[in-house]
């Protein structure tokens, strides 16, 4: 696919509408890529004027500020946002919640003041303007269960965006015994995604796909690139990966629109 | 006329007042051991958040059933309090029920309702003991629990019973005394619950009642004046707390973490090329410890928000890690803060200074629990007094990685791959786009 890069739309004198921040995720995990890709036909579909910004892309820094590495937090935050700040980017969407919470919350008071939105925010309004339709009867009447993701719910009080665009696919939506901001993590936040858990008796993402199962979803949908692997590797461990899709709200949709 | 108890009771109510008085000194000093943080922005939206979840209880009855039974205990513990303004009063000037001239029926009024207050209070309380000892709810019974705060728990139960029933024992004989007509109990208030008490009482002489009632009247003072300075040692502290604490609570987003003003510092100088890497340091002060490995590295509302825990278990009842059986419980991080701070307070105040050589990292929170936590937000948002365990967690794992290098290993690799390639994986960053060419 062509995805045009800041630096190119740069020498050609445009500038995009929007810089969609795609996070080391989305980059390198080939899970992960996936929704990238999903999310880009979508925005390729509804005609959204966006570029990345490629090899000049960099870590937010979220893990290292979550171990305790403020220093290296710090780092990576000024210079992204001498990058951003040079393309004088204005608005950033992205399909990590991690990414959209720090370049949110904690850039501004480091020089970096951008409107920065979730994937789902802005599939949301893309919806709601009429530039995306989600037709098609592909999840007509499935169960779905929406997983929140930590810093998407709890910690930026972002509950609806996801539940509306599941709506709109005419699936059923139902809702897990910890929802909305009583939603349990899936286990990877808090940069425990890059290290082993401290002894207990379960795996955090055991205990969460239980919960999912519960509920008895066709698919669980995830708007989250580290929930989404967290609860892949849990629907595995039950051995039902091939019963229970573990999908990203932006691959639903696409897949809903045969892109 | 006989002053001397007009005298004990103004002695034993100075005496009460002075030590409370003490104590509360002694908790401000020890949370002003904390560093400084500005909580002045915003105020009306402080005061909305107070008004809300201290006074308005929003937070607590989240859970309905704890919910609704402690918004009974506090309704009855803040109204009932109006007729102690009275009883000490009474107390001063030897009268007795000194408002009901003044209020007529209105007098009634209210006495009837403490009385149907004070039976709430006593159902509920008791509700309340055998959800801790019968049902044993889990969160009550976690490791953290054991000896004094469990202890402490039962032991206000118990107050609160005792209270109630010298409360509605000494209305009952009260009226009786009342209808006996002894001089001194005039006609006033309206006995709703008592009156099922006076059968007890039946047949006493009027001088026998006289005396149990003067006895109940003046347990029921004194039993208030211990609650009053029981309440230092006691998590019972929140009824207090829970208003000053909500009041300065952190309102960001619960995602945005502090970011570290000595480290901006740094980072600028480090990143500006025109910056002079020899000049010396523009601010003389020695450079700042990073993050927290004892209290005094906390800052004061943090120091404010362990006082204030009730110690109710909501945070680690809703903790992923602490339900998966980890070590962590963001209760007990908020126990741990409160009794070094008490210990560290104590230790200060005499000649000596700090001296046992311990601090808060390892000889009260050890690292397995730091590690654990996954920064999730369920405790801060279970909270009922908006307390935030997670930001003590974070300035203790800041501490680790940049005081002491002494992060787990693969979170040391995690962020040598972000300072080397820019990404948390051993990827080339040169790499990143390749996802457009993949199918
Ligand atoms: S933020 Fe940490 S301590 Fe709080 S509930 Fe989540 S894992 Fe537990
Ligand atoms: S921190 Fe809050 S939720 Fe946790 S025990 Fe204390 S008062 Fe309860």
């Amino acid at each position: 696919m062509v995805v045009p890069t800041l630096a190119e739309m740069n020498a050609r004198g445009e500038k995009p509408e929007v810089l969609f921040w795609v996070g080391c995720a989305g980059s390198f995990d080939d899970r992960a890529k996936k929704i990238t890709k999903a999310f880009v036909k979508i925005l390729q579909k509804a005609e959204v004027s966006f570029a990345v910004l490629g090899t000049e892309e960099s870590c937010s820094g979220d893990p290292a500020k979550r171990a305790g590495n403020e220093f290296l937090f710090q780092m990576q935050a000024m210079s992204n946002i001498e990058v951003l700040n040079a393309y004088e980017v204005t608005q950033i969407v992205t399909t990590c919640p991690h990414c959209f919470n720090t370049l949110k919350n904690e850039y501004p008071e480091l020089g970096g003041n951008y409107q920065v939105m979730h994937h789902t925010q802005l599939l949301k309004k893309l919806v709601r303007a009429g530039k995306l339709r989600v037709e098609g009867d592909t999840f007509r009447g499935k169960r779905i269960t929406f997983h929140d993701p930590c810093y998407l719910g709890r910690a930026n009080s972002v509950y609806e965006a996801p539940r509306e665009l599941l709506k709109k696919l005419d699936a059923e939506l139902v809702e897990m015994r910890n929802c909305k901001s009583n939603g349990l993590c899936c286990g990877a936040g808090g940069a425990q995604m890059f290290k082993e858990p401290e002894a207990g008796n379960k795996d955090i993402n055991i205990e969460r796909t239980e919960q999912a199962l519960e509920v008895q979803p066709d698919i669980i949908a995830a708007a989250c690139p580290f929930c989404n692997t967290m609860m892949t590797d849990g629907v595995k461990n039950k051995e039902k990966e091939d019963l229970l899709p573990v999908k990203d709200i932006a691959e639903l949709i696409a897949e809903a629109e045969d892109l | 006329m006989n002053l001397i108890p007009n005298v004990i009771f103004a002695v034993l109510l100075v005496v009460a007042v002075g030590i409370f008085t003490k104590n509360i000194r002694q908790i401000i000093a020890n949370i002003q051991l904390g560093k400084s943080t500005d909580r002045t922005d915003q105020k009306s939206a402080r005061w909305r958040n107070m008004a809300r979840i201290a006074l308005g209880q929003s937070k607590m009855v989240r859970r309905p059933v704890a919910g609704i039974l402690h918004v009974v205990v506090y309704l009855g513990f803040i109204l009932i309090n109006i007729e102690l303004l009275e009883i000490i009063v009474d107390g001063l000037l030897g009268t007795h029920r000194v408002f009901a001239p003044y209020l007529g029926s209105f007098y009634n009024f209210l006495i009837g309702s403490f009385e149907v207050l004070a039976f709430l209070v006593l159902v509920s309380v008791i509700v309340f003991w055998l959800r801790r000892n019968v049902l044993r709810i889990q969160r009550f019974w976690k490791a953290e629990m054991k000896g004094w705060p469990k202890l402490d728990a039962d032991l206000i139960l118990y107050f609160e019973i005792i209270l109630m029933g010298l409360f509605l024992s000494m209305n009952a004989t009260d009226a009786l005394l009342q209808q006996l007509g002894a001089v001194h109990y005039q006609q006033a208030g309206y006995f709703p619950v008592s009156q099922y008490l006076m059968p007890l009482f039946d047949n006493l002489s009027e001088s026998t009642l006289i005396v149990l009632e003067r006895t109940f009247w003046w347990s029921h003072i004194i039993g208030i004046f211990i609650f009053l300075n029981y309440l230092y040692y006691s998590k019972h502290l929140h009824i207090l707390l829970a208003f000053p604490n909500t009041f300065y609570a952190n309102l960001m987003p619960k995602g945005a973490f502090r970011n570290n003003a000595t480290v901006t510092q740094e980072v600028k100088l480090m990143l500006d090329p025109n910056a002079d890497p020899y000049a010396a340091p523009t601010t003389e002060a020695e450079p700042d410890k990073f993050g927290a490995s004892d209290v005094m590295d906390l800052n004061w509302v943090q120091l404010m928000n362990a006082y204030t825990c009730t110690e109710c278990g909501r945070c680690t009842s809703v903790c992923p890690a602490n339900q998966t059986g980890k070590k962590l419980s963001p209760r007990k991080i908020m126990m741990d803060t409160r009794d070094r701070l008490t210990e560290v307070g104590n230790q200060q105040r005499k000649k000596t200074g700090l001296s046992d050589g311990k601090q808060l990292l390892d000889d009260y929170i050890s690292r397995e629990e730091l590690w654990a936590c996954t920064s999730c937000n369920a405790c801060t948002e279970a909270c009922p007094v908006d307390i935030d365990p997670l930001s003590i967690i974070m300035d203790m794992r800041q501490y680790l990685v940049m005081e002491q290098s002494a992060a787990p290993s693969d979170l040391n690799a995690m962020m040598s791959n972000i300072e080397n390639n820019g990404a948390p994986w051993p990827f080339n960053n040169q790499d990143r786009l390749l996802w457009a060419q993949e199918n």
